[in-house]
């Protein structure tokens, strides 16, 4: 696990990065989605994997002993991921609406704000 | 005794509560617009008094700070109170108000039938959490409640222009949530905590330095991107002509000095052990964005763009003094937020006033509106020549500290950048008198003053032309009475710079 998480963190930054670099909407988004599970997978590795080991306090004592999962970076992930769905939700129904008005699903031809009038 | 002391921590938390509170509200109201505007005034003017009692509170017995839900500070989340976050907070609610009113005046009532005014309360909720928090990841989250309902706010509407802009404005600023993101959780791995004042005791201790630097870019680029500097700018000047005049205005004076704040917390509070490291980025940066900002000014043709542009110049004024990292220049730019937000916003605010009158945004539609409405030509040139640092304005003694940093400091080019800035600003602002004020209607008679102006009753015109007078009366006092306001920022300078303070309170250490 130790090994496969950091690849596939990397590989999915890789991925998100060629995609927001693409003109289509859909792969835009798609980019977007990655970068954000990037992200909630690096905080998951980054916070140390512990395995099979709840953060519990064995009856008869008061303080937690070694070895225990951190549940620190789960529940940042939780708030990320819940975070993450509102916004890219909200992010599909603009593009949708986008696609509707302009007519094309092309960056390129969306540039009538950046031009000088 | 004890009753009021907890008393006094609960108000902190009140600027958050109060927006929220009075959203929901608005919200059960939600067919009647009379109902929503009246909430929407309410809220503001309890946040501007809450906002008022706080900073007279943090002022006097030093920096407040509350646990949420009773947990011990590293565990839990703090709310924290000091001069800097204070400031902030009462501007926020200054320009939530006169938003407030400029709405009334301004937006069309099919935008108000589709919930603007809980929006923008949850925008300024969002703003002043993000302004008092004391943990990352929590700033992290009163991002994106900020960034959530400026998404909103910026595509209601759904006109092209404003859907084009939402596109680069939201896949931009996901960007950067997804930078901070990560810086987050790397943060955590090195220090294994998240509570600001616990993350700048144990920086010093941590022992891979170079993964410390490298997290600090990280959160630079993230900040980065939402206060706009140099080479991260591109969404700004390309969405934020797009919506109604009360929208932009709301977003030119708040959103980006969001950045400009975290910007100032982290380099300050969070990461002073590695300010050299930082310092050059951020110099060669901050003369970047000045420069950048005002030569893409002198091009464009449309009044709010031509204002866009210049909030990107001002924020390198902004990064300018966190570069220097000497007391008077952290004062410099933080008297320099306070300054810029209240001129931007009128700014904006004139704007859009204009575009009531003449029905155009475009400098080459514009003209003559001196003749007959000279009371907003005056009102226009007190922010223009604040914006462009004349005295005795308010701009003037911003731009006035910064530079005396600057030569103390002996960074010679980078005062010489920020003066030719200043110069060209004048330029940009002389061009907006000339163009929309001074010459003659290019429609050439006197009934094209818009049917819709006409249509205007004259509650929405005192409406408009009411906040526009507030900000203009707030920037000549800033002006003349420059000193009390340059003692708070000098003090809350101090504040940043000694982080014992921040951390003892926080932790609750003696």
């Amino acid at each position: 696990m130790e090994l496969f998480l950091p690849v596939l963190v990397g590989l999915l930054y890789a991925a998100g990065v060629y995609m927001i670099l693409r003109r289509s909407f859909v792969k835009v988004i798609l980019g977007l989605i990655f970068l954000g599970h990037a992200a909630n997978l690096l905080i998951f590795t980054i916070g140390r994997l512990t395995k099979a080991a709840p953060p519990f306090v064995p009856s008869g004592t008061n303080i937690l002993t070694e070895p225990y999962a951190d549940p620190l970076p789960q529940a940042l992930i939780l708030t990320a991921i819940v975070i993450g769905f509102g916004v890219q939700a909200f992010a599909i129904v603009l593009f949708k609406r986008a696609y509707q008005t302009v007519g094309t699903d092309d960056l390129d031809k969306m540039k009538s704000t950046d031009e000088i009038d | 005794m004890k009753l009021i002391e907890s008393i006094t921590m609960l108000i902190i938390i009140l600027p958050i509560i109060l927006p929220l509170t009075f959203s929901v509200m608005m919200l059960f109201f939600w067919k009647s617009v009379k109902i929503q505007r009246a909430l929407n005034l309410l809220a503001t003017l309890f946040s501007l008094i809450c906002s008022l009692i706080i900073f007279v509170e943090v002022n006097n017995s030093g920096i407040i700070s509350l646990q949420v839900g009773g947990w011990q500070a590293p565990f839990g989340i703090s709310i924290v109170a000091d001069l800097l976050s204070s400031i902030m907070v009462i501007i926020t609610a200054v320009i939530g108000l006169t938003t407030a009113l400029f709405s009334i005046g301004s937006i069309d009532e099919s935008r108000e039938r589709y919930l603007y005014y809980p929006l923008l309360q949850f925008l300024l909720m969002g703003i002043n959490g993000a302004f008092l928090t004391g943990d990352i990841f929590n700033l992290y989250v009163w991002f994106e409640v900020m960034l959530i309902s400026s998404f909103v706010l910026l595509s209601l509407g759904g006109r092209r222009a404003q859907l084009e802009g939402a596109i680069k404005y939201v896949t931009l600023n996901l960007l950067s949530s997804a930078i901070f993101l990560a810086a987050v959780g790397i943060l955590y791995g090195l220090a294994g905590t998240l509570n600001m004042a616990d993350v700048s005791r144990k920086i010093p201790f941590i022992e891979n330095q170079e993964l410390v630097n490298v997290v600090a870019v990280l959160f630079l680029i993230a900040f980065g991107v939402k206060a706009a500097i140099f080479p991260l700018f591109f969404w700004l000047p390309a969405s934020y002509h797009t919506p109604p005049a009360a929208v932009s205005a709301i977003f030119a004076g708040l959103l980006t000095k969001v950045g400009v704040y975290a910007i100032i917390r982290f380099f300050t509070t969070v990461f002073i052990y590695n300010s050299d490291f930082i310092k050059d980025i951020l110099l060669v940066s901050a003369a970047l964005t000045m420069l950048t900002g005002v030569l893409g000014a002198a091009a464009q043709n449309n009044f709010r763009k031509i204002l866009s542009f210049h909030i990107i110049s001002q924020i390198g004024y902004m990064i300018l003094g966190v570069a220097l990292f000497s007391p008077l220049a952290i004062a410099g730019a933080i008297f320099y937020i306070i300054h810029h937000i209240i001129v931007k916003t009128n700014l904006f605010f004139i704007s859009g006033y204009v575009k009531k009158l003449k029905g155009s945004y475009n400098l080459k539609e514009l003209g003559g509106v001196y003749k007959f409405y000279p009371m907003l030509g005056l009102l226009f040139l007190i922010p223009a020549l604040s914006l462009a640092g004349i005295p005795p304005l308010s701009g003037f003694w911003a731009k006035f500290v910064l530079i005396k940093a600057g030569l103390e400091l002996k960074e010679f080019l980078v005062v010489g950048i920020a003066l030719l800035v200043g110069l060209l600003t004048l330029f940009s602002m002389t061009k907006i008198w000339n163009e929309v004020f001074w010459k003659d209607d290019p429609q050439n008679s006197e009934n094209v003053t818009d049917i819709t102006y006409k249509s205007l009753t004259s509650g929405k015109k005192f409406m408009m032309i009411l906040p526009i007078i507030i900000l203009a009366f707030i920037t000549i006092v800033i002006g003349f009475y420059a000193e009390p306001f340059f003692n708070i920022a000098n003090e809350s300078a101090m504040q940043l710079l000694d982080s014992s303070n921040y951390i003892n309170s926080v932790l609750g250490l003696k």
